[in-house]
């Protein structure tokens, strides 16, 4: 994208001839195109995941504000904006102020190696994995900080369980990834992408069973990772109020949840660049043939639905899995889970040494694996469908009514 | 570490000087899974905890003495507010001790109305209970499906009381209102509707892995254990002690009904622990809904209430009364001097009370994940405690 916006400063205004200017207007471009998108996200992710919520749970949620209560996150964010900011009494007052900060510093900086398209990414880094692992760390300082600095036993429950909860779960994060860095031999996200292929069998997360066990592996982790439930231990509202987050109000308040939803695209968006085949269009596989803009266009698009899929996934675990405890989150994560990534990263080092990607076996296992995880889409598909006729059913006999509303639509 | 035995320490000597690496949290009166107001004194080393104090006393409204204050038919709307889950049980445990002091007869028809209205007050509290459990645990959304139920409930007792939630049905010497003649058909029909939702929310919730793991084995109470606290209801049946009073102290007309007493036999993990209490609550459902059926269709024709003097003066004597409420016995010990028209004395007992004396014993050395899956398990209800 800095690429891009320079050539862009370059076109239209021709006067502009410092580099250096023109370096630091285009990396201001892209952050602010990058914050408005991160903030906008965050935003509707609030409204679709409250909207989604009272399906589940067979009520209205929000449809007040604006069509369909679209705005409702603007109303949120204005009132908690206009909040007083409390410092409570006896807190860090300093270390306070500063964690919701370092929450999004974590959060935003992640932004800068996402790729959103074949060329829209802000800085396509050598390193983009292991910066994406390292800068996701600060949320836990963050998180730390603030739990720490409230001066509330609450806050100081929520901060550790966070800590211990986010560090030993980046572990087989990491591993997982480290297969698919292995497998397109470099740890750009833009090169990992290119490894891939545009079909459903191309992707790395049916290179073979190991490495679709890698990404379920990853995708746990980036649950965890991201607080999202069943590992919402950190805010778990019914044990610790509301976690680190207790003593927060007004602004910094929306700080930590602003981070909260723009990490479900961080998180999905991750699994799909790593695993599901990112940007790349089906039958097209050259990369020279992503220079136009309608091709850099559909490439987002297919992004995007990819990616909003798997944030809908998240979504839906929240609303029905309850939560675990501490000591069975540590052992999931040390017994089962990093465990199964090295297996996972053996398998997929032999996998790879053993078969060639073009080799016909090597098609063969990704195809037979691609039909592993389309029957697991299809079973949990058939669950959804099942279960809805059968409540349907039940309602109509009672009520006499019909249950269905168009997904847009609500009482 | 625990330098001193903690049980030997006065509780203000704990809070004015914490031993060495212990934590001293306050839980409630104003935290989100105390249901209601408790406040719990928590003694921690991290997560894991050296013991949990119960304070209780923040509802305390002084029902008994209001009931010295009194008639006997004006108390009726303050045994309502006794447990607000399940004021039924609370109403018919009332009248049927003033009944027994005084001799009163009470109708055949009113006697089904009561285990009607009672059974379906059973449920409503039950799907509280298992459903504020899930949310305990971390999982909304059981919670909310069974709020969607009990509205259906509260929409029947409506329609039979005038009341949703403090019904003030019984009278002494029958109930106040007759069933409405369409009421008999909506029940049979909610009936059916809610059977093969209790199926559904066994699929969401109850075989859950996550859910069964966070409550097997967690706090297992042992039959002996049970009866020495004084354990009722759900709780004590939980721990596998056969004992119903609907059964083997029959009243009413509940000896004319076929129902099971559900025990609980450590499905998933030890008998008596969380899990088991939170199964025979969703099982015990399914035997009310067995009770309603019959009761609806041999409910027999009649009248709703005895001739009862307006000023009940019953003679010099005292009684106990009790029913199996949701929250197991409910029983009040009702003294008459038989001279005034107001009770003398009226002592209540209740189940929450006594669940409330086991939960410090039960809390040591388990995390505070687990203090929220006992204070569900054993589903208090603040106003019962404290009356």
């Amino acid at each position: 994208m800095w690429k891009l916006t320079q050539e862009f400063i370059h076109k239209f205004i021709p006067a502009f001839e410092h580099a250096w200017l023109a370096y630091i207007a285009g990396a201001l471009v892209a952050a602010l195109a990058l914050l408005a998108f991160a903030s906008l996200f965050a935003g509707l992710a609030s409204y679709v995941e409250r909207r989604i919520a009272g399906r589940i749970m067979s009520r209205v949620g929000p449809n007040r504000v604006g069509p369909q209560g679209l705005f409702q996150f603007v109303a949120d964010g204005l009132k908690l904006v206009m909040k007083e900011d409390l410092v409570p009494a006896g807190a860090d007052p300093i270390l306070f102020r500063i964690a919701p900060y370092f929450v999004f510093a974590g959060m935003f900086g992640t932004f800068v190696v996402l790729p959103f398209g074949a060329h829209l990414v802000a800085a396509d880094l050598d390193v983009g994995i292991f910066y994406l692992m390292a800068i996701t760390s600060f949320v836990v300082l963050g998180i730390m900080l603030g739990g720490w600095s409230s001066n509330s036993k609450w806050s100081l429950f929520g901060g550790l369980r966070s800590a211990a909860q986010i560090i030993s779960y980046e572990i087989p994060a990491g591993i997982a990834l480290l297969s698919v860095a292995i497998f397109a031999g470099t740890l750009s996200t833009q090169g990992i992408i290119n490894a891939q292929g545009g079909l459903p069998w191309d992707w790395f997360a049916f290179h073979s069973p190991f490495s679709l066990v890698a990404f379920v592996i990853y995708f746990i982790a980036a649950l965890a990772e991201g607080n999202r439930t069943p590992f919402d231990l950190p805010e778990a509202e019914s044990e610790l109020v509301a976690g680190y987050c207790t003593e927060y109000s007004g602004f910094r308040f929306v700080v930590f949840f602003f981070a909260e939803w723009a990490n479900l695209w961080i998180m999905s968006a991750i699994s799909v660049l790593c695993f599901l085949g990112g940007w790349k269009i089906p039958f097209v596989n050259a990369p020279e043939a992503y220079s136009g803009w309608l091709w850099i266009l559909l490439g987002f698009v297919i992004f995007s639905v990819k990616t909003l899929a798997l944030v809908t996934v998240v979504m839906q675990l929240r609303w029905t899995l309850p939560r675990f405890r501490l000591d069975q989150m540590m052992n999931l994560c040390w017994k089962y889970l990093i465990p199964g990534a090295f297996a996972a990263l053996l398998g997929t080092m032999t996998v790879m040494a053993l078969f060639s990607w073009d080799s016909p076996a090597g098609i063969a296992i990704r195809f037979c694996t691609f039909l592993v995880g389309a029957l697991v889409v299809l079973y949990y598909i058939w669950r959804i469908v099942a279960n809805y006729r059968a409540d349907s059913a039940n309602y109509k006999k009672l009520t006499g009514q019909s249950m269905w509303y168009p997904p847009w639509r609500l009482p | 570490m625990i330098k001193q035995e903690l049980k030997n320490i006065d509780e203000l000597r704990i809070l004015r000087e914490p031993v060495e690496g212990e934590m001293l949290v306050n839980m409630g009166p104003q935290h989100p899974s105390t249901h209601g107001v408790l406040n719990f004194l928590l003694v921690t080393d991290g997560e894991v905890m050296h013991r949990a104090v119960p304070h209780i006393g923040y509802l305390h409204r002084g029902i008994e003495k209001l009931a010295e204050q009194t008639e006997y038919a004006g108390f009726m709307p303050f045994t309502d507010r006794i447990d607000y889950l399940a004021a039924m049980a609370a109403n018919q445990a009332y009248a049927m001790a003033v009944e027994k002091l005084a001799g009163y007869v009470v109708p055949e028809r009113a006697e089904f109305l009561r285990v009607i209205a009672c059974e379906l007050n059973r449920i409503a509290s039950h799907l509280v209970a298992t459903g504020s459990m899930a949310m305990d645990i971390g999982a909304v959304t059981p919670f909310i499906h069974w709020i969607r139920e009990r509205e259906y409930i509260n929409e029947i007792t409506e329609e039979l009381c005038g009341s949703r939630l403090t019904y003030n049905y019984c009278r002494i010497g029958g109930v106040s209102h007759d069933l409405p003649a369409t009421l008999a058909g909506k029940i049979l029909l909610w009936l059916d509707h809610f059977e093969p939702i209790i199926d559904e929310f066994d699929r969401l919730i109850t075989h859950n892995e996550i859910f069964v793991h966070r409550l097997a084995d967690v706090c297992a109470i042992s039959a002996q254990n049970a009866t020495g606290y004084g354990l009722v209801g759900p709780n004590l049946r939980a721990s596998g002690v056969d004992w119903d009073l609907r059964r083997d102290k029959p009243y009413s007309v509940y000896d004319r009904f076929d129902f099971n007493i559900v025990l609980g036999k450590g499905f998933r993990g030890a008998v008596g622990d969380s899990y088991d209490r939170f199964v025979v609550r969703v099982l015990e459902m399914r035997e009310s809904c067995k009770i309603l059926r019959q009761a609806l269709v041999a409910l027999p024709a009649g009248e709703i209430r005895s001739k009862v003097p307006r000023v009940i003066k019953p003679p010099v004597g005292e009684t106990y009364a009790a029913v199996e409420a949701p929250r197991g016995e409910l029983g009040y010990y009702v003294v008459s001097d038989g001279v005034s028209s107001k009770p003398y004395r009226v002592k209540i007992r209740t189940g929450s009370f006594t669940a409330m004396s086991i939960i410090e014993s039960l809390s040591k050395g388990v995390m505070i994940a687990d203090l929220v899956a006992i204070i569900g398990s054993l589903d208090v209800v603040a106003p019962e405690v404290d009356r």
